[in-house]
């Protein structure tokens, strides 16, 4: 009887040494199993339409309970990260180009690229009268240190920013003024921080309702660059997920196109 | 191979930027390291800590805080524009004033163990032998330290050759000014120009090897002259 109440004691003295190996493995099993969905999707997007997609996802959660995982940057580092074998299974580039690649390449699933949204461009201060009403005086006026845009090589809001520049003869002339966002999200934050003066920002950050900055802007006439169509594309990651079709299709349905138009975008042009 | 697509100015930059840098961190951190070494105050912990802190801040931390500091409302970025004119943001200065507080641990830390390793007997005998301070410092304390100056100046530079998330949130990327090899190697993966990124990617490996190699041959070769 001794001994085995001698056992006892031996036993719940190993438990106890045992117990913060306990906790720790009961801590990494919480961590581990974060609550499981139905379906999941990863959706990567260019910067500039995060927000957005942020409501869109929200609703798409709520009426199907799939999940929506979203990852964004420039369009060029992700298009990057998709061709060296990123998980993403949707792809919401900011130009028309990178998912064309993508097909090209046999990364994408035919025929599932469409036209989500047409981008603007804006001259923008987060300073009131800063920017003119037709903005041009204001680039020639050249009365700011920094003038922000979005990389050109891989940002399309870059690339519109340089196009309306030499378009009105000036991107000579501003290049030592000019500083690069990595990507308009980036760049965005440059000029409403005031690190920059002003800056090429899309129409939709201006728009966004979390921006409580209205400040002074020029909307960039759409003849001054090229459209900058936004395509989506499906990647071959998805093949066997039907979350992915799902929310594909969701996207280019009513409330999306409500969303993308409060944020300033130009309707998606159907199987452009 | 496109050779003329590979641009120097940003090694140039990078070079400048980190000789300025380990001028302006030798300034900065000798005293630093000097005190930390020969003080019984009670918040040595605290600057301690603080010197390392840059050691396990991401980056994106001391970029955000950069970002305000330097920008036209900050403490810096303030009075730097209302002296210069200027702005400090997406400035050469800007970067310097990033890249000092980036490397600082690694030119205060090494100087701060080879400084307790002399102690203070040799500057005591070299003061009854009537030596200043200064005096002391500069022609005994400094050789004894030869070591640890160039441990310091070696890691400071290596460093900030090697520094790029602060800059891409800070710098602006603006060709001559704030576009270091770094972030030009950056932007040569993400446009997909590997053989550019190749050359400056190869470049900047075998250069930081040598450099630390030298580093610890020369720590092999120097003697120790600690007591």
């Amino acid at each position: 009887m001794q001994s085995f109440q001698l056992e006892i004691q031996v036993i719940n003295k190993r438990l106890k040494a045992c117990r913060p190996t306990f906790f720790f493995l009961v801590a990494l099993i919480l961590i581990w199993n974060s609550p499981s969905y139905a379906g999941e999707v990863q959706v990567a997007v260019a910067s500039n339409f995060l927000n957005p997609l942020r409501e869109i996802a929200r609703s798409f959660q709520k009426e199907t309970g799939d999940r929506v995982q979203i990852i964004s940057g420039s369009t060029g580092k992700l298009f990057a990260q998709i061709v060296h074998g990123a998980p993403f299974e949707i792809f919401l580039a900011a130009d028309q180009t990178r998912p064309a690649l993508l097909l090209k390449r046999g990364l994408a699933v035919k025929d599932s690229a469409f036209t989500y949204a047409q981008g603007k461009i804006a001259l923008w201060s987060p300073k009131q009268g800063k920017v003119s009403e037709d903005g041009i005086s204001t680039l020639k006026a050249k009365r700011f240190k920094h003038l922000a845009i979005a990389n050109p090589k891989t940002a399309p809001y870059g690339s519109a920013a340089r196009q309306t520049l030499q378009k009105l003869g000036l991107w000579d002339s501003l290049r030592q003024r000019l500083v690069q966002g990595e990507n308009i999200s980036q760049t965005f934050q440059f000029v409403s921080s005031e690190n920059a003066d002003l800056g090429f920002v899309a129409l939709s950050q201006i728009l966004d309702p979390k921006n409580k900055m209205k400040g002074s802007r020029w909307l960039v006439p759409e003849t001054y660059y090229k459209p900058i169509n936004q395509d989506a594309v499906i990647l071959k990651k998805a093949k066997n997920n039907s979350t992915a079709k799902a929310f594909w299709k969701y996207m280019q349905g009513g409330f999306p196109t409500d969303v993308i138009n409060r944020y300033g975008y130009g309707p998606g042009l159907p199987g452009d | 191979m496109d050779y003329a697509a590979l641009n120097f100015q940003p090694i140039l930059l990078t070079l400048k930027l980190a000789l300025t840098t380990v001028g302006v961190l030798l300034v900065v951190g000798i005293p630093i390291a000097w005190w930390l070494a020969h003080t019984g105050s009670r918040i040595r912990p605290i600057v301690e800590a603080v010197v390392a802190l840059p050691l396990v801040l991401p980056p994106t931390v001391l970029g955000f805080y950069l970002l305000i500091l330097l920008g036209p409302h900050g403490w810096l970025g303030q009075p730097f524009s209302a002296l210069t004119g200027d702005p400090l943001s997406f400035s050469f200065a800007g970067l310097v004033i990033a890249s000092t507080l980036y490397s600082l641990p690694f030119v205060v830390q090494p100087l701060h163990t080879t400084f307790e390793a002399i102690g203070k007997s040799p500057l005591e005998a070299a003061w009854t032998l009537g030596a200043s301070k200064w005096d002391a410092f500069w022609t005994v304390a400094t050789p004894l330290a030869l070591r640890g100056y160039i441990t310091a100046i070696v890691l400071g530079f290596a460093h900030t050759l090697g520094e790029f998330g602060v800059v891409l949130m800070v710098g602006g990327s603006i060709p001559g000014k704030t576009k270091v090899v770094s972030i030009e190697i950056y932007d040569h993966v993400e446009t997909l120009e590997y053989t550019q990124a190749h050359i400056l990617s190869g470049g900047l490996l075998i250069f930081s090897f040598l450099v630390l190699l030298t580093v610890y041959t020369l720590n092999r070769r120097l003697p120790v002259h600690v007591s």
